[in-house]
Parts: structure tokens; C-alpha cells; sequence
């Protein structure tokens, strides 16, 4: 009797145990699916020919014609738009950066009156819908002549992108000793000798990973861009202003163009992803 | 430099920054809104709600981020759950998952429309089934409520990474010890969810939720690349605005809109979530 309870339980326990395990499988696979095959289908109207695009019945398999991927980089204003979408996404990188980063170092290493309210200043930044901003600085711009320019349209990202590089390298700086630095005082470095050879190569590897962060936040950006420029459109600015007179393929070339730069990006900071979001929660 | 002004030399830059980009444009939004030639006016106000599209855009936005938002919580506190319990390939798995965090608003719609035109994947799969004699046209002013689920699923299936990303790091905060003197008590895993996870989560949820709700109000890209102006929404009516009828006043008075119900799903989510001091971690 005793016997068959003990050999009983652990069994119906197990067999709990493997529908467990199917179930975590299952959904797993299942939502892979999920995120997979919509830009798996995107890139099958990349790589299909224009006729293919907007044909029908369609196979789902790509035909590997690059007649669509052609017609949209010879489209007038695509490449221009591409080139711009780089510069201003290069500049947003450099200034949330050049600027975030000195704050970051300041919040980690120093205890000092106000430190709390620029902490306030930096966390409200969250609580407001930012691309609004374009409608108030396009006026502003337009006094200062930065209207349609490159680096006009960086600053409203720099606001999108300075809140994630403040705490970002708030959180790498915070995770080196302040004793190294203290060490290399007393063997007669001076501040910024002891930052330069001592912390910055520790941090370099984060700090890149923000600044792809950076990049890829303006990278992405449709509606500050779009208010912003008219001679000087990036690509999110030139696809959605041209989407209801453009034709399907071009459409599906230029998402396929916004997408394949951002997947290379998150996957070459995918270690930093966790660190930088776990951070903007406090 | 004495080390007692170090600091301040270093967040001088950002400050001024955001002071001049951001503090003061929000003033100015107010005063585009209502101003006029002689000072102080309601008429882009007046204008601004007299005109049809207004109530439509308002209640769309809303009931779009009512029903997006609760389904990517549920989704993203799943996916977050079944990630901490995987043993193996868990780095790949949380890889996939975050992908769409990486995507622009417009690639999604863009992605969303390859299935959903009219000579798209899911009418060629409907056709391929059988179901359907020919293509139907889904994204067309007859079928509002098909863009508006179009654009529910292209936000759901954009959007939930982020919302997992915050709750997984959070989840990571929370002590082991819970769970196992859970365990010896005989609590099932979902009782161990119900009153361990979710009460300890609570910080996470509410930044992840105010981040989302934000977001949600925000949607523009998604809509057009689906409906055009087909499925009015404030963001879209803002951009039209400014752009299409060089209106800026009232633009600003629509952005005005999207910032109060944005400050008072905030307030709302702090308070219904609020984390007593002492009970942080």
C-alpha cells in the first residue's frame, strides 16, 4: 500500500511536470511565430518583383527578384531621404551622448543640492508626449534658421533619446568602483587623467550600446520627423508622406529599409537591452 | 575646477538642454493654442472641437489604448513569465521577443499592411482555404472596424516587447527566497504568481503601464500606414493639421488634448499603483 502511494505520487507529479513543460514549449514556439513571420512577410515583398507584390493568390515565398528593392533606391528622393535619416540619426547620437554622459558621471559620483530636482527634470521627460514638441520648435527653428535642417531635427530627438543616455550611464558609472579612480589619485593621476585611462575603457563598451540606442530612437521617429522637414526628409518623413500615392512595392522596399538597420542594431546591443530598460524604471 | 562645482559643470549642459527644448517649448504649446492676433482667444479651441473629426479622433485614440494596452499587459506578463522559467536557449528567446522593441511605428504598419491589402497574405490564405471566391477589401472606409483591428494587432504585436523588457528586469529584482518559502508552504505556481510576482511587480507594472498608456495615445504611424485618414486619431488630426492645413494654433490646441489625457492617465496609474516607501525594494 505504502509502496504504490510512493511510487503514485512522484509520477502524477511528473506527468504534471511534462504537461508543464509542453505547455511553456508550445507557447513558446507560438509566439515566436508571432514576432517571426510578419517580417518574414515583409521581406518576402522585398524580395519580390513589383508585379509579384501585387499579384495575388501569393505563395509567401520569396522569388529573390530584386526589381523592387531597385525601383525604390533609384526613386527620386529615397536616396537623399536615406542619407539624411543617417545624418540625423548620427547627430542625435552625439549629442544625447556628449551631453547625457557628463550627467550621468555627475549623478553617479557626486552627492550635491539639486541633484534630486535634475533627477525630476530628467524623469518628466517620460510623462510627456515628446514628438509633440516638433509643433513648438518649428516655430523656434524658423526664427533661428535651424527650420528643415539635419541638426534642427536632431535636438527634438536629442530630447527623445537624453533621458535613456543619462540613466544609462548613470548605471554604468555607478557599477565601477569609485576606489579605482581613488587608486590612480594617489599614484598621481589627476581627475581627468584618472577618468580617461581608468573608467572610460571600462564604460566604452555600454556607452557605444547607448549610443546605438541613441541612433536607433531617431532612426525610427515618423511624427517630429515628418513636421520637421520638407526639402531635408529623412525616411520615416519621405515613407509617410508619400504613402497614399506611393505603389505597394515601394512601400514594402522602404519599411524593409527602415526594419533591417534597426534589427542589426537591437541584436548588437541586446546584452545592454535589459540593464538599459531595468534602469528606466526607477 | 574645485570639486564643489565639478558636478554642477557637468549637468549644466544637459540642463540648459532640456530647459530650452523641452520645458519651454511645453509653455509655448499652450500659448500657440491660445493665442490669436489680439491675445488671448478660444477660437482655435472652438475650432478645433467644432470640427467633425474631433470627437471620432478622441474617442478612437481612447478606446484604442483601452483595449491595446491591458492586452499587451497580459501578453507581455506571459511571455515575461515564461522567459525567467526557461532553461535552455533563453538569450535566443529573449532576442526574438524584443525584436519589435527595435521597430519604427511606420515599419509595423507597413508590416501589417503586406497582410492585410487586398492582394495581401491574409486574403491569399483565406483563398487558398477556400473560404473567400476572391480578395476582400479589408482596409476600406466600408470596414472601419477592420482597420481599427488591423491597427490593434500591429500595436499589440509592435508594443508588448517593451512592456516585457521592463516587467523581466523587474521580475529579476524580485528575491528568490519568496518563492521558495512559497514552495514549502504548498503554494501552486499560479497562487505563487497572484502573491508573490504581482504584488512585488508593482513598480514595474506602473512604469511600464504609464510608458505604454503614453505610447498608445500617441499612435500616428501605425494608423496612417493602415487607414490613411480613413481612422481618424488625435495624433494623426494634429499632424493633418499642422502639415496638410498649415494651421499650427490649432495643431497645438490638439496637442494640448494629447498632453492632458497623457498627464492624467500618468496621475491615475501613480495613484492606483502607488508603492508605499517602506515596501520597495
Amino acid at each position: 500500500m505504502t509502496d504504490a502511494v510512493i511510487t503514485d505520487v512522484p509520477r502524477s507529479v511528473s506527468d504534471a511536470r511534462a504537461a508543464g513543460r509542453f505547455l511553456l514549449i508550445a507557447s513558446t514556439v507560438l509566439l515566436c511565430v508571432w514576432v517571426l513571420v510578419p517580417i518574414y512577410l515583409l521581406i518576402v515583398n522585398t524580395l519580390s518583383s513589383p508585379a509579384e507584390v501585387t499579384g495575388f493568390p501569393k505563395t509567401g515565398i520569396p522569388s529573390f527578384d530584386f526589381g523592387s528593392v531597385q525601383f525604390f533606391l533609384s526613386f527620386a528622393g529615397v536616396a537623399r531621404a536615406l542619407w539624411n535619416s543617417v545624418l540625423v540619426a548620427v547627430l542625435t547620437m552625439v549629442l544625447s551622448i556628449g551631453l547625457g554622459a557628463p550627467a550621468g558621471y555627475a549623478l553617479s559620483r557626486f552627492d550635491f543640492p539639486g541633484k534630486e530636482a535634475f533627477r525630476l527634470l530628467v524623469v518628466m521627460t517620460r510623462a510627456f508626449p515628446l514628438p509633440l514638441l516638433a509643433l513648438p520648435l518649428a516655430v523656434m527653428f524658423i526664427r533661428v534658421g535651424l527650420d528643415d535642417t539635419a541638426l534642427g531635427l536632431a535636438i527634438v530627438h536629442t530630447v527623445l533619446a537624453i533621458p535613456f543616455a543619462v540613466l544609462i550611464t548613470f548605471s554604468l558609472f555607478s557599477g565601477i568602483p569609485i576606489e579605482l579612480e581613488e587608486a590612480a589619485w594617489t599614484l598621481g593621476c589627476n581627475r581627468w587623467q584618472a577618468f580617461r585611462k581608468v573608467v572610460l575603457p571600462l564604460v566604452l563598451p555600454g556607452i557605444a550600446a547607448s549610443a546605438v540606442f541613441a541612433f536607433t530612437i531617431s532612426w525610427n521617429e515618423v511624427f517630429a520627423a515628418a513636421v520637421m522637414t520638407i526639402e531635408n526628409r529623412t525616411l520615416t518623413a519621405f515613407l509617410i508622406q508619400s504613402l497614399n500615392v506611393s505603389p505597394l512595392h515601394l512601400k514594402f522596399a522602404g519599411g524593409a529599409a527602415l526594419v533591417i538597420p534597426a534589427l542589426i542594431f537591437i541584436f548588437a546591443v541586446r546584452k545592454y537591452l535589459f540593464a538599459m530598460w531595468g534602469i528606466a524604471n526607477r | 575646477m574645485t570639486p564643489r562645482f565639478l558636478p554642477y559643470a557637468l549637468l549644466l549642459p544637459a540642463t540648459l538642454f532640456l530647459l530650452v527644448f523641452f520645458l519651454y517649448p511645453f509653455v509655448q504649446i499652450a500659448v500657440l493654442a491660445f493665442s490669436g492676433p489680439e491675445g488671448f482667444t478660444l477660437q482655435h479651441v472652438q475650432t478645433m472641437t467644432s470640427h467633425w473629426k474631433f470627437g471620432t479622433a478622441l474617442t478612437n485614440t481612447i478606446v484604442l489604448a483601452a483595449i491595446v494596452v491591458p492586452i499587451q499587459l497580459v501578453m507581455a506578463l506571459s511571455m515575461a513569465s515564461i522567459v525567467t522559467k526557461l532553461k535552455t536557449g533563453r538569450s535566443a528567446i529573449l532576442y526574438i521577443f524584443t525584436i519589435p522593441l527595435g521597430l519604427s511605428d511606420l515599419a509595423a504598419g507597413i508590416i501589417w499592411l503586406a497582410i492585410f491589402e487586398q492582394s495581401g497574405f491574409l486574403n491569399s490564405v483565406l483563398y487558398g482555404l477556400g473560404i473567400i471566391e476572391q480578395p476582400i477589401l479589408f482596409l476600406g472606409y466600408q470596414n472601419i472596424w477592420v482597420i481599427f483591428l488591423a491597427v490593434i494587432l500591429a500595436e499589440v504585436w509592435r508594443a508588448t516587447a517593451i512592456v516585457m523588457v521592463i516587467l523581466v528586469s523587474g521580475m529579476g529584482l524580485i528575491p528568490r527566497e519568496y518563492y521558495e518559502a512559497a514552495e514549502v508552504f504548498g503554494a501552486s505556481p499560479w497562487k505563487r504568481f497572484v502573491k508573490i510576482t504581482l504584488p512585488m511587480l508593482r513598480p514595474s507594472l506602473q512604469s511600464a503601464l504609464i510608458l505604454r498608456t503614453l505610447a498608445a495615445f500617441e499612435v500616428f504611424a501605425v494608423v496612417v500606414a493602415l487607414g490613411g485618414t480613413t481612422l481618424p486619431v488625435l495624433m494623426g488630426e494634429t499632424f493633418q493639421w499642422q502639415f496638410a492645413l498649415q494651421d499650427r494654433n490649432v495643431a497645438s490646441a490638439y496637442a494640448l488634448v494629447i498632453l492632458a489625457i497623457s498627464i492624467a492617465s500618468t496621475l491615475f496609474f501613480l495613484r492606483v499603483l502607488r508603492v508605499p516607501k517602506e515596501a520597495r525594494i
